[in-house]
């Protein structure tokens, strides 16, 4: 078991440069999950403390080991890849033990990590098949088997369960909670998937275009957003974000309309503004939850409803703006029916419409 | 319509039929049946002289067959060993190149645009004894004062003929090993990395089991080119000097068309034919079982 450090650490394909000086200090036994839209430099920064990217600048260390120029075997890490990359010439039980056995550890000790592995993840019954001859998921746990054998001091998980039908996402994403919380190691785990992210991690790296947006638990990345990216990143339906203007305590939006600025929020006069409100925040009335001392209202008309049972989400129009809101209990919703609307203000957000930084009060 | 008194399948098949029957089936059961004659070609009535196997028993006790045959298991052996060796590691090689690989991928292609024949003539002057390349070469270095007799002596000429085997055909091999190369998923030789394996190993461990069916195609189309060697080894040594290098077919071919003697070599050849056979079906077993291994469908 090791932390993971990441100081200034740079990726440069000559002169593109696709990570960019990042830092990360990853506890002893942490889960964190680097996510973010595709080509933000998450796999690009997993495959470098993999070893299977060369480091362009600045330095990993696992545990207390600088491991720039360690070949991948020398790092003692195990990884998941998004197509498992198992070898297809070797059984399940040749595939978990294929590392132990180039590592020229005793045949006895093999059998006996083989077969544990193989009890943790129900693979005992498929031992002697070939993965031409597993199913998905079964490749799946035989890739995450052969990655806990060897007691790694990290585990990496490259999009692992991107190549699952949804249903079997689910499982498998539970299945390895539990393996984190079973083994207790450190674990580095890449998707682009944010309710992976948020489902898993015991801390969130919400990363784009080679930068680190946010570091955090999930419950403060999705309730303190630092900017517009990451708050329309995580979290689903994306939180709605109006364009507007500070006048006097309050946005006025492009229609006229005024909202309270949010309580935990600060703006100067005539500032340039995004506000932001998640759908689970702006509910008609007589179909939300009470949240908070702080209410706002609106009316609007909806466009298009979306009925998922225990809510319906609703599409309506707000100062020319598209915004998503959900109806708790809903009720069937006639076409463009204008409803009332409330917000609550407590769980409001409010950017620099320029850099889409928070505007949050010291 | 009425199609005679045939079943309509049959009709429908007839054109078929016939032409496989006139160029295939025909020449099979009338060379068969010579091979039970005496059959020559300057006479032709021995045709109908039924001789009964006495053409097989004479081949079976025939010491020039048998080590013909014997060297031609040989050259098949060493020419597609090496071949393989060699078109193993050009195509590593060239795989490795990341400029003007499809430059060298054509160039590499370039022996198998010659005739054979060609080819032979080619290396017959290359080692010949007075002119030839490798003797000046060897003469020019110092490394030698004789004229060295590449295509008398035995062994010489067997490693001259090998050579210009190889030369012709390993890029066979590079090319079908190359597709392998290309083919091959990455993930694995990273999950191997990671596994711990050095470059080698991952080779020895990954890499080569995800070729062997490459291997293997190659290695039976060549064995029937190699059973079947003629054409380079008849103009570099016709078989000689004094059978030194003679093989089936040089052997076949001599007593055929001019000692004349048709009906013997049409025995011979059958009995050199299994020998083209048990290659080809070894290697599709092979073939097979490499395949299933790797769960490739069958």
């Amino acid at each position: 078991m090791a932390q993971v450090h990441l100081r200034n650490l740079i990726k440069a394909y000559g002169a593109l440069q696709v990570v960019h000086a990042i830092n990360l200090d990853i506890a002893d036994g942490e889960f964190v999950v680097l996510v973010g839209p595709s080509g933000c430099g998450k796999s690009t920064t997993l495959r470098m403390i993999a070893g299977l990217e060369d480091i362009s600048g600045g330095e990993i260390a696992i545990g207390e080991r600088v491991v720039n120029d360690l070949p991948p075997r020398d790092r003692n890490i195990s990884m998941v890849f998004q197509n498992y990359a198992l070898y297809p010439h070797m059984t399940v039980r040749e595939n978990l033990g294929f590392s132990l056995k180039i590592a020229k550890r005793p045949q006895a000790d093999i059998d006996v990590a083989v077969n544990k592995a193989a009890d943790i993840l129900s693979l005992t019954p498929l031992m002697d098949r070939r993965p031409a001859a597993l199913s998905g998921g079964q490749r799946q746990r035989v890739a995450m088997g052969r990655a806990i054998v060897r007691h790694p001091e990290v585990f990496l998980f490259d999009e692992p369960l991107s190549n699952l039908d949804a249903k079997l996402r689910t499982q498998m994403r539970v299945e390895i909670k539990k393996l984190h919380q079973r083994l207790g190691s450190t674990i580095v785990y890449v998707t682009h998937d944010q309710v992976e992210a948020m489902t898993l991690a015991d801390r969130i790296v919400i990363m784009r275009d080679g930068h680190i947006e946010q570091v955090g638990t999930p419950i403060e990345v999705f309730d303190n957003p630092v900017n517009t990216f990451v708050a329309t990143f995580i979290g689903s339906p994306p939180m709605n974000l109006l364009e507007g203007r500070v006048d006097q305590g309050a946005v006025v939006l492009t229609d006229g309309s005024r909202l309270p600025i949010p309580p935990r929020y600060t703006a100067a006069q005539g500032a340039a503004v995004t506000y932001g409100i998640r759908a689970d925040n702006i509910m008609p009335v007589g179909h939300a939850l009470p949240a908070g001392d702080h209410i706002a209202t609106v009316d609007m008309a909806v466009t298009l409803s979306e009925p998922l049972g225990t809510e319906t989400l609703l599409f309506a129009e707000l100062a020319g703006t598209e915004v998503q809101a959900k109806m708790l209990n809903p009720r069937p919703v006639r076409g463009r029916e204008t409803m009332t609307f409330q917000i609550a203000l407590d769980k409001c957000h409010l950017f620099d419409a320029a850099t889409g930084s928070a505007l949050r009060r010291a | 319509m009425k199609l005679g008194k045939f079943p309509p399948w049959l009709a429908l098949l007839m054109p078929a039929i016939v032409l496989l029957a006139a160029v295939v089936l025909v020449p099979l059961v009338l060379s068969f049946y010579s091979s039970f004659t005496s059959y020559k070609l300057t006479k032709p009535d021995t045709l109908y002289n039924w001789i009964g196997t006495f053409n097989y028993q004479k081949a079976a006790g025939d010491i020039y067959f048998w080590t013909a045959f014997g060297r031609t298991v040989l050259l098949l052996t060493v020419a597609l060993n090496l071949e393989m060796v060699l078109g193993l590691g050009l195509a590593l090689m060239v795989s490795k190149v990341t400029r003007g690989q499809r430059l060298l991928r054509t160039m590499m292609m370039f022996p198998m645009m010659f005739s054979p024949i060609l080819v032979g003539f080619q290396f017959k002057f290359i080692f010949n004894d007075n002119v030839g390349l490798v003797n000046n070469t060897l003469q020019s270095l110092g490394l030698t004062t004789t004229a060295i007799p590449w295509l008398v002596d035995a062994h010489l000429a067997m490693f001259s003929i090998i050579s210009a085997e190889i030369w012709t055909s390993t890029s066979v091999f590079a090319i079908l090993i190359l597709a392998g190369l290309y083919a091959m998923p990455q993930d694995p030789l990273e999950a191997a990395k990671v596994d711990g394996c050095t470059p080698l190993q991952s080779f020895r461990f990954v890499t080569l089991p995800f070729l062997m069916p490459f291997i293997y195609i190659a290695m039976a189309i060549r064995s029937l080119d190699v059973a079947r060697a003629y054409d380079i080894v008849q103009i570099m040594t016709n078989g000689g000097p004094a059978r030194r290098t003679e093989l089936l077919w040089t052997l076949i071919g001599r007593t055929g068309y001019v000692d004349a003697k048709m009906g013997y070599a049409n025995a011979m050849g059958y009995i050199s034919i299994l020998l083209a056979i048990f290659f080809t079906v070894y290697f599709f077993r092979k073939l097979t079982a490499a395949r299933a291994e790797l769960g490739m469908a069958l």
